[in-house]
Order: C-alpha cells, then sequence, then structure tokens
C-alpha cells in the first residue's frame, strides 16, 4: 500500500505481510497419531516423545478430565460445539528433532520461516529463538552466553525429561488440568511450547522469542509454555503466532504458566494473527510472589474465535499483575478476550488496560474478573476497557466481574465505546487518504497508547496487521 | 485553469440546500463567498469536497477541466482541493506529525517514501510562520485545541499540502484579531498565479486581511450578487436584511 503511518525510525524495520502466512508445503509427517481423540493418541503420543511415566498417568487423568467437563456454552458462545474433536489430528510430527544451527534445519521449512521473515529477527535482536513448526521445535537457538548464565531454553518434552526437578513442581500447578475443558485437553496432548528458567538474579536483557505455526490441516496445535523467573530475575518473553489459511477449521489450544519469584519481573508479550478459521482457546495464567510483577501483553488479531483471558495471581506481599490486551475483530471473528486478576495478599496492585475494534460483522467480547477477599489490606485495581466499532453492524459486549470484600482496597473501573466517526473519516480522506488508510490511521490512533508497551518491531508488526485488516475491510 | 461550479443542485435527507448555484475560481484569484446563517455557504464547502451526506441532484463541478463529482473524496484531495474546515475533526491517538505526513505521503507514488528530515524542516518552517509552537508535533490532531489553534492547525496542513484550490470554511470564525492576523499572513503568502481560494465568511472581517477579488453573495442556495471587495463592506454597514428585501422585492 502507498499510505504510510510508521513513524521515522521504523521505516527500515520488518515489513509483515499477512499473505506471507497464507502458504504450506505439503505434508511429509512421520509420527502422525491419526484423527480424533481416545486413550490410544495418548499412549501414541507419550510413546513417540518417550514421556516419563508420571506424564503419561497426568495425560490420560487429563483426558478423563476433558471428556468429563461440558463445553462452557452456558456463558460462551455456541459457536464452540463446531468444533469436531473426532476430525482433528493431536499429534503430528516429521521426526525431527529441535536444531541448533540454522543449517541444519531442513529447507522446506526454512523456508517457510524464511517468508516470516524470523532470520532477520533473530539477526536483529533477538538472543534466542525457539520457532515450533507443527509439533515440535524444528530451531531453537539460545546464545552461549544465556547458557553460561545458567538460563534453560527447551521445548516442553526436553523440559520435562532433562530438566524435571526445575520444571515438574511447577508444571501445571499454576493452571491444574482441570482448570477448563481445554486446559485438559492441553495438559492431555500437548507437545512443542517454550520451558523456560532464569536464574536468581539474572536479568535477560533481550527478550526471548517463540514463533508458532500451524501447518497441517484439521491439526490441533497444543504447545504448552512454563516459565520460571527466580529471584530477582528478570525476563521478556515475546510469541508471535501465523498460520497459514485453511478451508476446514484448525484448534490452536495452548497452556500458559507463568511464574515470578520474589522481586522477579516477569514479562509475556503476544502478537497473535490467526487465519480467520482458526478456533483460538488458549489458557494464560501467572503467579507473582512477593513483590515480583507478572505481566502480559496481548495483541490479538485474526482467527474465527479466540477466547483468552489471561490472569495473574498475586500471592505474596506487594505482587504486581498487569494485563494490555488489543483485540481487533473483522467479519466472522470474534474476539472474546480479558483478564482475571486473583489478589491474594496485601498491598498487591493490579492493572488491566483493554483495548478493543470490532470491524464490520467482528464481535468483540472482554471478560473481566478483579477478586479482592475481604480479609486484606491495601490491593489496588485499576481497569480501564475501550472500545472502538468501526461500523454499524459491529457488536461489543463488557462483562466485568469485580468482587471486592472489605473496604480497605482501592478500585476504579472505566469503560468507554466510541466510533470513528464518518466526520473523522471525511476529514481524514479530505487530506487525500483513502478510506483504508484512513481507518487505519485512527485505529493505529486508538491503540497508540498501548502500542508502545511493545517492543520497536513488534510495534511496528501490530501496526502493519492493523493496516492490513482495515485494508481488507473496505471495499 | 478554474475551479467551476455551475448550475449545482445539493440536497441533505431530500431537502435541497444548494439550488442552481455557479460560480467559476479561476486560479491565482480569491473569492469570497458571504452570506446569512442557513444560505448554503458549509453545504457548498462539503458538496465540493465529496462529503457522502449530501447528494448532487444537478449541474457539475470541475477543477482544471476534471470532474470532480466522479472523484472520491481523497482522490479530489489529492488532485488538489483542500478544505480548511470549521470544524475540523478530533483523531485521538494520532499526533499531528504523523497525520501530515500520511497525508504527504499519500501523494507520493507507490513504493516512494517521504524523507523524513525534509519533512520536518518544511514543517518547523510553516509552524514558525504560523507562530506553532513545536510541542504541537506531538499533540494528537485537534485534540483539546482551542478555537484558534484548530484554525492555525487547517492553514499549516494547507501550507503543508500546497493544494491548487483552497475553499476556507469560516475560518475567521473563533479567532482574535492576532490569530487572525497569522492566519491571513499565511494564506497571503500562499497566493499565487497557480492557486485559487475561495474564502467563506460571515463577517467583513477577514476580508481586510486577506483581500479577495471578487465578492459573492450566498442566499438560499444561490448567488444572489456578485462585486469586488466594495460588496463586503456594504454588506458590512448594512447587514444582510437589505437582501432578503432585494430577494423579496424581486421574488
Amino acid at each position: 500500500m502507498s499510505e504510510s503511518v510508521l513513524d521515522a525510525g521504523t521505516q527500515a524495520a520488518i515489513e509483515v505481510d499477512q499473505s506471507k502466512g497464507n502458504f504450506s508445503y505439503p505434508e511429509s509427517h512421520k509420527f502422525d497419531a491419526g484423527r480424533g481423540l481416545s486413550p490410544a493418541t495418548i499412549d501414541y503420543i507419550c510413546d513417540v516423545k518417550d514421556d516419563a511415566e508420571w506424564v503419561r498417568e497426568l495425560r490420560h487423568r487429563a483426558l478423563k478430565t476433558f471428556e468429563s467437563k461440558p463445553m462452557p456454552t452456558h456463558w460462551a458462545t455456541e459457536d464452540l460445539n463446531n468444533i469436531d474433536f473426532d476430525i482433528i489430528r493431536y499429534y503430528l510430527s516429521d521426526g525431527t528433532k529441535p536444531t541448533r544451527s540454522w543449517d541444519e534445519v531442513p529447507d522446506d521449512i526454512k523456508e517457510t520461516f524464511e517468508r516470516l521473515g524470523i532470520p532477520e529477527q533473530e539477526r536483529a535482536f533477538l538472543a534466542g529463538v525457539e520457532a515450533q513448526y507443527d509439533s515440535e521445535a524444528a530451531y531453537s537457538n539460545v546464545k552461549e552466553e544465556l547458557e553460561k548464565d545458567g538460563v534453560i531454553f527447551v521445548n516442553s518434552t526436553e523440559g520435562l525429561k532433562e530438566y524435571e526437578d526445575i520444571f515438574r513442581p511447577w508444571f501445571g500447578k499454576v493452571i491444574p488440568a482441570g482448570d477448563n475443558k481445554f486446559s485438559a485437553l492441553n495438559t492431555a496432548v500437548f507437545s512443542g511450547g517454550s520451558f523456560i528458567y532464569v536464574p536468581k538474579g539474572l536479568k535477560v536483557k533481550h527478550p526471548l522469542q517463540a514463533y508458532f505455526r500451524i501447518n497441517s490441516e484439521n491439526f490441533g496445535q497444543f504447545e504448552r509454555t512454563l516459565i520460571i523467573c527466580d529471584e530477582g530475575s528478570e525476563l521478556t518473553y515475546l510469541e508471535g503466532c501465523t498460520a497459514p489459511k485453511f478451508e476446514t477449521a484448525t484448534l490452536h489450544s495452548a497452556v500458559v504458566e507463568l511464574v515470578a519469584m520474589k522481586d522477579a519481573k516477569l514479562q509475556y508479550i503476544t502478537v497473535q494473527n490467526w487465519s480467520d478459521n482458526v478456533f483460538n482457546l488458549v489458557t494464560k495464567r501467572g503467579v507473582a510472589h512477593e513483590n515480583a510483577e507478572v505481566r502480559w501483553i496481548d495483541c490479538n488479531i485474526g482467527s474465527r474465535l479466540t477466547m483468552k483471558y489471561p490472569g495473574v495471581v498475586m500471592k505474596g506481599r506487594k505482587a504486581r499483575g498487569e494485563v494490555i490486551s488489543i483485540a481487533l475483530a473483522n467479519s466472522g471473528q470474534h474476539q472474546d478476550t480479558g483478564a482475571k486478576m486473583i489478589h491474594a495478599a496485601d498491598e498487591t496492585t493490579s492493572n488491566v488496560v483493554s483495548k478493543s475494534i470490532s470491524v464490520g460483522e467482528g464481535r468483540s467480547t472482554y471478560r473481566g474478573q478483579v477478586h479482592i477477599p475481604k480479609h486484606l489490606k491495601g490491593c489496588r485495581n485499576n481497569t480501564e476497557c475501550d472500545a472502538l466499532l468501526i461500523n454499524t453492524n459491529s457488536r461489543t459486549d463488557t462483562y466485568p466481574a469485580i468482587t471486592v470484600k472489605g473496604n480497605q482496597h482501592a478500585t476504579q473501573h472505566e469503560a468507554s465505546v466510541s466510533q470513528v466517526s464518518e466526520e473523522m473519516l471525511f476529514y481524514l480522506q479530505q487530506r487525500g487518504l483513502s478510506e483504508g488508510a484512513a481507518m487505519s490511521l485512527a485505529v493505529n490512533g486508538f491503540v497508540n497508547d498501548l502500542v508502545r508497551e511493545f517492543p520497536m518491531e513488534y510495534s511496528v508488526e501490530l501496526k502493519r496487521l492493523i493496516e492490513l485488516e482495515m485494508e481488507g475491510s473496505v471495499g | 485553469m478554474s475551479l467551476i461550479i455551475k448550475n449545482l443542485h445539493a440536497a441533505i435527507d431530500g431537502n435541497p440546500i444548494l439550488k442552481g448555484l455557479s460560480l467559476e475560481i479561476p486560479a491565482g484569484e480569491v473569492h469570497a463567498i458571504m452570506g446569512p446563517n442557513g444560505s448554503g455557504k458549509s453545504t457548498l464547502s462539503k458538496v465540493v469536497a465529496g462529503h457522502d451526506d449530501y447528494e448532487v441532484t444537478e449541474g457539475s463541478v470541475t477543477m482544471d477541466g476534471e470532474n470532480l463529482l466522479e472523484l472520491e473524496i481523497d482522490e479530489r484531495s489529492r488532485a488538489g482541493l483542500f478544505l480548511a474546515f470549521q470544524y475540523p475533526a478530533e483523531v485521538p491517538g494520532v499526533t499531528m506529525a504523523n497525520f501530515i505526513r500520511a497525508a504527504l505521503q499519500a501523494r507520493l507514488p507507490e513504493g516512494e517514501e517521504l524523507d523524513a528530515v525534509s519533512y520536518y524542516k518544511n514543517l518547523y518552517e510553516k509552524m514558525d510562520q504560523l507562530g506553532i509552537d513545536r510541542q504541537f508535533t506531538s499533540r494528537f490532531v485537534n485534540e483539546g485545541f482551542s478555537g484558534g489553534e484548530k484554525k492555525r492547525n487547517e492553514v499549516l496542513q494547507m501550507m503543508m499540502l500546497e493544494p491548487s484550490y483552497c475553499l476556507m470554511d469560516e475560518t475567521d470564525s473563533g479567532l482574535d484579531i492576532d490569530a487572525l492576523k497569522v492566519v491571513a499572513d499565511g494564506v497571503n503568502s500562499m497566493r499565487s498565479p497557480d492557486r485559487g481560494f475561495l474564502v467563506i465568511t460571515h463577517y467583513q472581517r477577514l476580508l481586510d486581511y486577506i483581500e479577495p477579488d471578487h465578492v459573492h453573495v450566498l442566499a438560499d442556495g444561490q448567488i444572489v450578487r456578485s462585486g469586488t471587495k466594495e460588496l463586503a463592506r456594504e454588506l458590512e454597514n448594512k447587514g444582510y436584511d437589505f437582501l432578503k428585501e432585494e430577494l423579496e422585492v424581486a421574488g
């Protein structure tokens, strides 16, 4: 497109083209668990991955939990009933082991990554990359200095096998299998994802990053991430998602658990751009111990249905939790997002800022939960939800649930709904911007203060994604 | 080279507002349109710029031979038409610098990027000329602007985009006399043989500073009188009532 609203310094940065995600290579999977889900599927996955016995048992128990839990359609959208669990393939892998050097990555996978621009990004500023191609990490590279410092950055299989003593105590503790139907599903069939441990006092300067892609039709991706920041350490983790477009629905159901020990700071950033047939049902939660901070910065673009409510359990005194989210729902998409802030200690502070954009028939829902029990003192929450409607067909709903007991707390809730008005568009167009460019400028303005929270190259990517979405949404 | 409006009829929600308006603004000239409230002054500028609310039922508008009515709003802009708004819209979260930059970028061929250094140099020069503070570049478009700031901002954009024809809708309203002078100086500095102006105003005051070549009086959707700047003074002295009387007599 000819119109550009990017800042001076960002022109040289990466260009992300959504059409880049719209391709796939012939599948050649060595390991394929077949369609549908049964105890045999679980055993197949365990056998291929050579899981420990306790993992196998955990998976089987989780499968039972998944089967026993009803679909949450009493509060969530009926569209969930359109997921056909019997035609989904729960495990696919070409059997390649994660490789450390770029040269060892198979050519077609490499080409996929190159089209997505990953190597450039790594060169640009990333300290380590764990890119996921279908189930297994095909390429992982943690810079030597980080390894020397004792940072562990591996996939879930390796994490549970090689570093059981570190990860097992927290695995499934922040988000138990039975938390909800989809966390149970993930626990039953998880593969891939990142397991990270940052040792005491280490402040990781550069963000760690993982790219996730879904490359096989009807293939559910169930990555599992667990990040532990030990006392006084700091980490920023970036997660970006693109998926090729397929005719039939694809399921993505991840579980991400974060643990910030005393005085640690952990920031988890997601820019998600799923194709519009993906069901994206993700459970994300962090625990912040004394004086620790967990921040979720979450941007949801694309997918048919996204349900995601990142949460923070503030378990120690003076712990802080934050969720900053941007959701863009275009026609045919439903972004059902929000935040859960569970205050479980005195003087804990939480902040939620949510901005949603609904375009055409797109639908955005905000669900927030803030819980402050009576026996606590000096807790604070600030919640801000702003919705932008691009035309009259758009729909936005806000369901804030704030449970505050006791009178020694401060909470604040603000919500607004605004529109890209006809007068604003007329003004922008009179200055020579096309309708699409005018919309994307207005939308970028709406999310501007949040976009600043993203690292620069992500904010560029984000603006670019918004431009592409807005471009596609007008004739 | 002219902006030519011929027998223009336009309606909003089926109510006719412009009823056969004709006007020719040759490049190099400044024309002023005066008229009482409700005469159709603002409608004229919006119709020429292409606002969707108005339906053109008859007549034509051409700019240097090009049929404007067939062009989209943004195409008219890029073809060289500028409207300085009476009530410019706010665009929250978008800085003035990015906004003007996007407008300039929209005028470049695909693949060509605006040179940031010369852009800022040019922008600061024009801001200095209009007495606009440097911090202005990082403020959000029209958000929290005073009436005077909004009008200066419109003129700044006009100076940056260098249009061929400028429609100025009540640019004097809300300005104190000092601001009025600054704005008028800005407009006067843009006067050139290649550029035409249509200055819409309720008061003669602005025309003391931006001297028009022709003055037209708009009433009930038509030009009822045309003359020199003396006509503006006459209106100022006698008010619009005498026109009504004349019209009633004529009717």
